[in-house]
């Protein structure tokens, strides 16, 4: 056990380490999985709305998603792919006790987040000057197709919640790296990369799903990637 | 290997001691007993708020009440019950404090996880508590933050409504949010629990029943209150901002709504309820002096029940304007959840079969169980049933059969777990007496407040309604007086229980029913670490009638 707590010399208050270290390790696994289950069924809800209102109003929804910058999107799906692969490299490095490798491939995986979320605010940015926002003016108005406002709806709704996830699994990284730096993980011990990872895994699958469920379903324009 | 500085072998109410180390404990035992506390303390005002409502409708016409103030209290009386006290209800609180010790270990899985969903709940509840009080003036920083009046679309939050009233429905389904978060944590915890931290010997075949019906609770909670999260989170969304999903004039579909929200919330009822059954499985061998009945197809009945459970949620939709073909779907699915209910059912009763039967009161609560759910599942049964439904979806004999499977099922089934496992929770004996008579108010009391219901709901009485025709009258009257003897039996008998565990001098010895499960071989109440060696389990846990050895007879 490389744990800096192991049981034996353990002070602290009981009930907290009461376990062997491999138990710990496949309990804060399944654990994990446990909750990646919750997060599916979580966004499933987003999913099975989109699912209906596609098919109900699928002229509807198709001319609205020409409005978002495929190519945006895109790039966005690249760089979370990239920043899964560093994540699952940091896993590999932690196995092998490689402290100094696994601080910057999380660095470099939570900077991806940054990068993904700065791109996300330009998208946004640019649907609130169009006035593609809940509760402007020109959504309010009567004008305002009302399909286009369930499309809209569920494309700030689903993105949203995804890129709050993002927010989450930064905070989770940012947590396994700060062990990385007092060299915390040996070949005994590497949970937290590993939760973390599978963590942000599950924020990069769902974006792969999103991504064409929302952008590419309008068959965009190949001419105008970052919008009009 | 747990050897610290504290006294392992002293009793986990007072070690460690002081206050502090009440509400920053991670001890299993004491989570589920500070979840016990607060939610029988909601217990206590939904029902209250129940009687006030039975009070009015004593008497057809309006007599002291608004009908918007009626509205307000059926749906704090649903929301408070469903969310505050019967989803926690026995999870959070005997499961908690039974299945590490039923399994022979030292804790659940995260223990600091299992305090922090015991305090995101406290957040849910003040939330929720807030949103159905009613705006007051020296309170109005209340109504700038959107607390815009008390929630009164009952527990189920369906649009338009909820999207149309300018009730504080944001804010009350965040609270609903928030403690459904509270209730996946458990549920998480729960199940990596009884995956990992088996004893040595505790095979999946000696498991308990309770265990059992405790995973397949805590399946549901994980996988299925995530999908009402979001629907809520929908809700708040399309109120606070436009975004049309449920609403029909924003191009939204109420429907979807309808079927979001039962998707969990008719498996919530298992969540409620499968516990229960695991209680019932745990005393009924006990007090008969025989192995269980079938053990492995009740323990497999749990699984089939919550997975079942997952395809039925369209049952509550019959008269909402689904298809011909999805309402037949769902209608015969629904009579295949009567099957494994029935097998625990036969099981329960054979297990009786020819036993030397004590009569003490957990037994009399959990051979009422019994009777009730019966009632509740073949009544059940007439709702499941497509042409009987569209006469009986909206009125009282769906609340006499709601109450029949969460009061004559949850309810009862807690207080039986409650009485059976008191002396190993305080270390007292409770007046036998006493809670017999309890037992007699609360099941009598039950009865002739519900079935007056499901003759009300066979001549047509609505239900949600404030008022009636005259020819309602006596059982409206009926029931009414059911519902006070039903409200004085849960407090005389919570009242026992509260006298003995604070003053009773009756010490309970570690296994005062000479029961075979893990939970009584530690001592009466549990030291703070459970058992003082690992318990290694080499044989089931219901061998009764046969010779065992350690038994005091």
């Amino acid at each position: 056990m490389s744990s800096h707590s192991t049981a034996e010399n353990y002070q602290g208050p009981p009930h907290v380490h009461h376990m062997d270290a491999p138990t710990a390790y496949s309990a804060a696994k399944l654990g994990m999985w446990l909750f990646l289950a919750t997060e599916i069924l979580l966004f499933g809800g987003l999913f099975a709305a989109f699912a209906l209102f596609r098919w109900m109003y699928l002229e509807a929804f198709e001319h609205a998603s020409q409005q978002l910058a495929w190519g945006w999107g895109a790039l966005n799906t690249l760089v979370l792919l990239f920043s899964s692969f560093t994540a699952a490299m940091a896993v590999e490095a932690a196995q092998k006790g490689n402290n100094q490798r696994v601080f910057r491939l999380l660095a470099i995986t939570i900077g991806c987040g940054f990068i993904f979320l700065i791109i996300k605010f330009i998208e946004y940015r640019a649907k609130y000057v169009h006035g593609i926002w809940p509760s402007s003016a020109e959504w309010n108005d009567p004008q305002f197709n009302a399909h286009y406002k369930s499309f809209f709806g569920l494309y700030f709704c689903m993105t949203g919640l995804h890129a709050l996830h993002v927010i989450l699994g930064m905070g989770l990284l940012a947590w396994a790296l700060r062990k990385a730096r007092v060299n915390r993980y040996s070949k005994e011990y590497y949970t937290p990369v590993e939760v973390g990872a599978l963590y942000w895994h599950l924020v990069d699958l769902i974006w792969i799903y999103l991504f064409p469920l929302l952008y590419l379903v309008g068959h965009p324009s190949w001419h105008t990637p970052f919008g009009h | 290997m747990s050897d610290t500085q504290h006294n392992t072998q002293g009793d986990y109410l007072h070690n460690p001691s002081g206050l502090w180390s009440w509400v920053t404990t991670t001890d299993h035992k004491r989570i589920g007993l500070m979840y016990l506390f607060t939610i029988l303390l909601f217990f206590f005002v939904a029902g209250i708020s129940a009687l006030i409502m039975r009070t009015e409708l004593a008497h057809a016409g309006p007599d002291f009440l608004k009908a918007q103030q009626y509205n307000v209290l059926f749906t704090l009386h649903g929301a408070l019950m469903i969310f505050l006290f019967i989803v926690p209800g026995i999870p959070a609180t005997l499961g908690n404090f039974l299945i590490p010790l039923m399994i022979g270990a030292k804790d659940v899985a995260f223990p600091r996880l299992n305090l922090l969903s015991y305090y995101i709940y406290v957040i849910g509840a003040i939330i929720a508590v807030i949103a159905v009080i009613p705006p007051v003036e020296t309170l109005s920083f209340l109504k700038s933050l959107g607390f815009t009046g008390p929630a009164d679309t009952g527990w189920t939050f369906y649009a338009p409504y909820s999207l149309d009233t300018g009730a504080a429905i944001p804010w009350m389904v965040f609270a609903a949010f928030v403690l459904g978060f509270s209730s996946i944590l458990t549920g998480l915890n729960f199940i990596v629990t009884i995956h990992k931290l088996r004893a040595p010997g505790m095979t999946w075949d000696r498991l308990p029943v309770f265990i059992w019906g405790s995973y397949a609770t805590a399946v549901i909670q994980t996988l299925a209150t995530p999908v009402v999260g979001i629907t809520l989170l929908l809700v708040i969304m399309e109120r606070l901002m436009g975004v049309g999903i449920f609403d029909a004039k924003l191009g939204g579909d109420p429907v979807l709504y309808e079927h979001m929200f039962w998707f969990y919330s008719h498996p919530v009822v298992y969540i409620m309820v499968l516990p229960a059954f695991g209680i019932v499985g745990e005393i009924i061998p006990v007090f008969s002096r025989k192995p269980l009945f079938g053990y492995k197809m009740v323990c497999y009945a749990s699984l089939a029940i919550a997975i079942v459970g997952f395809f039925v949620w369209a049952h509550h939709m019959f008269v909402a304007g689904i298809s011909d073909f999805s309402a037949i779907a769902f209608s015969v699915i629904t009579f295949g959840v009567a099957v494994p209910t029935a097998v625990k059912v036969f099981n329960w009763v054979s297990t009786m079969y020819k036993g030397s039967i004590s009569f003490t009161t957990p037994m009399l609560y959990a051979m009422g169980f019994v009777f009730l759910f019966m009632v509740a599942g073949t009544t059940g049964i007439f709702l499941a049933t497509l042409a009987v439904d569209v006469f009986y979806h909206d009125t009282y004999f769906v609340v006499a059969h709601f109450h029949y499977t969460i009061q004559g099922g949850a309810v009862i089934g807690l207080m039986a777990g409650l009485h059976f496992w008191f002396p190993k929770i305080t270390g007292k004996m409770y007046n036998e007496l006493a809670g017999k008579i309890g037992w007699v108010l609360v099941f009598a009391g039950f009865n002739l407040t519900f079935i007056p219901q499901f003759i009300l709901g066979m001549e047509g009485m609505p239900r949600r309604y404030f008022d009636y025709l005259p020819q309602f009258q006596p059982m409206h009257m009926l029931s009414t007086v059911g519902s006070f003897i039903n409200g004085f039996g849960y407090t005389f008998a919570l009242l026992n229980l509260f006298y003995a565990a604070m003053f009773s001098k009756v010490k309970a010895p570690a296994n005062p029913w000479n029961s075979l499960s893990l939970e009584w071989k530690t001592a009466s109440p549990p030291i703070t670490e459970n058992f003082a060696e690992t318990p290694i389990v080499t044989e089931g846990t219901y061998n009764y009638g046969r010779p065992v050895e350690g038994l005091a007879h």
